[in-house]
């Protein structure tokens, strides 16, 4: 993957199947540094399943037995200099649960790789699940960026949010934000 | 500035439109969206569909959806078309212009394109 912003894309995509219903995405650039965190509700980690996500051998999913998400992440954050950290609090244990994902990379290192269209990747995940309430929120030393798919529903009722007026209206909000900055 | 009044106004012209889809999934385009397909150029792929169908105005009939890993990697960015009546057509390898040409040829045409398939790529 050649640009952050599919990664970004990934690591939410486990929230999505974790069946979370609120999914917050920040970016946050400070100095050097580029942090990003994706916070859910869905399902969470068992202490066993946390201990095994770094190994390519592991993964739940039925299809295939490799799963490389989460160490693609983590190499690309420490070549970086950077790092990933993960909490997760499972729904046996208690009313509380989901995931927290934290990865930390170094702009400036000849290792990272651009940021690259993080409005797309905004895009195609309301686009999949219309009925998460994303929240989107890009800092950076020049202001911030901001998206709340919550704040838009209470305007649109019951028209899904992955209509094709809606999305496009969604990436101009956005693209705008971004020209502001 | 993309406000939210102009959300309103698109969801006043929207309304009744989106209430007379219930009906709508006749055609599905599912697009395989895990790691391997991301990684593979899944994205852009997927947005060529969302908005080929949009400006196409086939939106009452065709529902583009997502989809995880269905376990052939190796020939991502996938993409399976259900139609109504006929088998499942199974692309691989797609690419956005691949996409649009499948839009004209297979969604609106009713002609599936053999050669972007798995069975052309397995010969």
């Amino acid at each position: 993957m050649d640009e952050l912003s599919l990664y970004v894309l990934d690591i939410t995509m486990n929230s999505v199947r974790a069946g979370a219903t609120e999914i917050s995405i920040e970016l946050t650039e400070e100095g050097e540094w580029l942090y990003f965190t994706v916070r859910d509700n869905g399902c969470g980690m068992t202490e066993e399943q946390l201990k095994k996500l770094e190994n390519p051998f592991f993964t739940t999913r039925k299809t295939r037995k490799v799963g490389l998400g989460i160490p693609f992440l983590k190499m690309l954050a420490e070549m970086t200099g950077g790092n990933v950290k993960i909490n997760s609090v499972h729904e046996s244990v208690s009313a509380d649960h989901g995931t927290v994902t934290m990865a930390k990379f170094g702009k400036n290192h000849i290792d990272f790789i651009p940021l690259g269209d993080m409005v797309e990747t905004v895009k195609t995940l309301i686009q999949g699940s219309p009925e998460i309430d994303f929240t989107y929120r890009h800092k950076t030393e020049q202001g911030e960026v901001m998206l709340s798919c919550a704040e838009i529903r209470e305007v649109l009722g019951e028209v899904p949010l992955n209509e094709p007026e809606i999305l496009t209206w969604i990436g101009e909000n956005l693209r705008e934000q971004y020209e502001e900055l | 500035m993309k406000s939210l009044e102009e959300l309103k106004a698109i969801k006043a012209k929207m309304q009744d439109k989106v209430a007379l889809r219930t009906s709508s999934g006749e055609t599905r385009i599912v697009v395989g969206m895990a790691t391997c397909g991301i990684a593979a150029g899944a994205r852009p792929v997927l947005n060529a569909f969302v908005e080929g169908v949009a400006e196409a105005g086939l939106g009452e009939n065709v529902m583009v959806t997502q989809t995880g890993c269905i376990g052939i990697c190796q020939y991502e960015p996938v993409v399976e078309v259900y139609t109504k009546d006929a088998e499942k057509v199974t692309y691989v390898k797609m690419t956005p212009e691949r996409a649009k040409e499948v839009l004209e040829k297979h969604i609106k045409g009713g002609k599936v394109i053999t050669e972007y398939t798995i069975g052309a790529l397995k010969k």
